[in-house]
């Protein structure tokens, strides 16, 4: 479904900034597989997340979907294959839009724009019942500016926005880190719920470890720009924390060093 | 004391009222830069120079087409098109040669400027009125029609542009001008919206200086000057009134209507202070003074709320009575 050929990217190559942040990434994942991505600060987990939406080229190596080499297209042109989710919940959304603005705008995600209405009542409707879903009470807000939502509201419809058109993978890059523990509850239930219903193949970022665990069918470790760490689901039921604490220090050779991973587990 | 009541007794009631027709003609000329400024300075988010370029080459095309003879409203759509390039030029500038916004629209400004100048031979040209037929002129007698002409025109600008942006075309025009890592993470080539919002932008901006040419009978090189900070103030008042008067109603046809009113209100404070024996050559700086003001007001007011020294001011307080 995906596959990842040894891509590399540098920033500021040349300088006293120069920060290798893909040093040879390989991954192939299956149709249907919901891989956490875990790793310690700069490991290169959101650079993967970019080089795969193509916010930038990478330096070097392939990035495949359905075959389909999409390292050459830009970011606008592999939009029509992803959902995305950022970590900021004022990224995914468009403040000065409406909600149902805004869901309409993904609508046509991989579609020509037309010079139609954007937004219909037959699409409103299906809005509606999309929203009621999430149980924030947004159903009978369609009109209301996004910029008046909270964070939680915000990345809740970002979600929705990403699968309103069944992307063929799906992005999230630490998409609760922002939120207070009972919203990122909320939106990871919710993103559970989503993924399971349409099958989507999926890539969660997370510096939640039991979340790293607790969900999808598998789990990577990233360390200094390459995946040191790969555990299949069978493995995976068995995991603890601590085993994973353990796995990282053994592949690294180093403490894990991320703030947000450590804080979020004691 | 003696001078002051020599000033006032100096003005004279009926002259203000019969500058008031050509102030309103006047705004609703602007009143269609004022959508194109709107179009690019809320919509996309960027502040087109641009305009004080396109302005001058709208009304220079507009001229130079009917002193060749050819028909004014065919000369007004050829002016609008000639926007449309200019809009382009600084959209590439842009875009593909990554010059930010600001600069490339004062590149095109400037390079349009010797363009205009080619375009017209020397630095202006007039028409003479009394064998052309204008709709849109400044003859006294005909005001009324030249009113009703600039705001028809006016009315279908605001209402294509209202169709437009409620479009899914223009919506993405829209995101792209709110938050363009989402408008690309919804597959919008957010590069090419802009070049379209600029282009359209300009358009109309050059549609209405074809407009103020037609009706003062001349285009001049020097005719789009400042017009930036002209469309600026329109669309500032219009919006401020627009929010006064409105509150949450002011949805988007409606701000575009307080646009266009805002460029006749701007016309007719104009004609006020002139009447005022304001000096002419200071309205620039009145003109630039007032926008500032407005700009600053959202600003200022927030820092109201937050201000380090109103804290110290208050903390100092309680720290007395306790």
């Amino acid at each position: 479904m995906l596959e990842i050929r040894d891509i590399r990217k540098t920033f500021n190559p040349g300088t006293i900034n120069e920060k290798h942040a893909l040093n040879g990434v390989s991954l192939k994942l299956q149709d249907g597989d919901f891989v956490t991505i875990i790793g310690g600060n700069g490991a290169g987990k959101s650079t993967m997340l970019n080089a795969i939406a193509g916010v930038w080229p990478v330096d070097s190596g392939q990035i495949l979907i359905d075959g389909t080499d999409v390292s050459g297209l830009p970011e606008h042109r592999r939009a029509p294959l992803l959902g995305r989710v950022f970590q900021d919940p004022m990224t995914g959304t468009a403040a000065g839009m409406t909600i149902e603005e805004n869901l309409a705008l993904a609508a046509r995600r991989g579609k020509k724009r037309t010079l139609r209405w954007s937004v219909t009542n037959s699409q409103r409707s299906r809005y509606r019942d999309l929203l009621k879903m999430l149980d924030l009470g947004l159903e009978d807000r369609l009109t209301a500016k996004v910029g008046l939502l909270s964070g939680g509201q915000r990345q809740a419809l970002t979600l929705l926005m990403a699968t309103l058109e069944r992307p063929r993978l799906l992005l999230l890059d630490e998409h609760t880190a922002a939120l207070d523990p009972k919203t990122a509850a909320k939106v990871l239930s919710l993103t559970r719920q989503l993924v399971r219903e349409q099958q989507l193949t999926t890539l969660m970022v997370t510096h939640n470890m039991k979340d790293a665990l607790q969900y999808g069918n598998r789990t990577i470790m990233m360390n200094d720009g390459r995946i040191i760490v790969d555990i299949e689901q069978e493995t995976k039921l068995r995991l603890r924390v601590e085993d994973l604490l353990q796995m990282f220090e053994q592949s690294s050779g180093a403490a894990l060093d991320n703030d947000r991973m450590l804080l979020g587990n004691v | 004391m003696e001078a002051i009541l020599g000033y006032f007794s100096s003005l004279n009631p009926a002259a203000l009222l019969r500058a008031a027709p050509g102030g309103i003609a006047q705004g609703l000329v602007w009143g269609m830069m004022a959508l194109g400024v709107y179009m690019t300075f809320r919509m996309l988010n960027i502040a087109d120079m641009t305009v004080d370029g396109s302005f001058a080459a709208g009304g220079a095309v507009c001229i130079m087409l009917v002193l060749n003879g050819c028909d004014p409203s065919l000369a007004l759509i050829a002016a609008f098109f000639t926007g449309v390039i200019a809009g382009s030029v600084t959209g590439f500038l842009h875009t593909v040669l990554g010059i930010p916004d600001i600069l490339a629209g004062i590149l095109t400004q400037i390079s349009l400027y010797s363009i205009n100048l080619n375009i017209m031979g020397r630095a202006n040209q007039a028409v003479n009125v009394n064998k052309v037929s204008f709709y849109i002129t400044s003859n006294v007698k005909v005001l009324g029609q030249t009113i009703a002409v600039t705001g028809v025109f006016c009315a279908a600008a605001i209402a294509l542009l209202w169709w437009y942006l409620g479009t899914q075309h223009g919506s993405a025009l829209r995101a792209t001008g709110i938050n363009e890592q989402m408008a690309r993470a919804q597959g919008i080539n957010t590069n090419a919206m802009k070049v379209i919002g600029l282009a359209l932008g300009d358009g109309l901006v050059a549609l209405s200086g074809a407009m103020l040419s037609q009706y003062q009978g001349f285009a001049d090189v020097n005719m789009g000057r400042g017009a930036i900070v002209i469309g600026l103030a329109a669309v500032i008042i219009g919006e401020v009134l627009g929010q006064a008067f409105l509150r949450k109603r002011l949805n988007l046809w409606l701000t575009l209507l307080f646009v266009v009113l805002g460029s006749v209100i701007y016309y007719l404070v104009y004609v006020f202070v002139l009447w005022l024996k304001f000096p002419a050559d200071d309205m620039k700086l009145l003109t630039a003074v007032v926008v500032a003001l407005f700009l600053a007001v959202p600003y200022l007011r927030d820092r109201k709320k937050n201000s380090f020294r109103r804290l110290t001011r208050r903390n100092a307080d309680s720290g007395k009575g306790a």
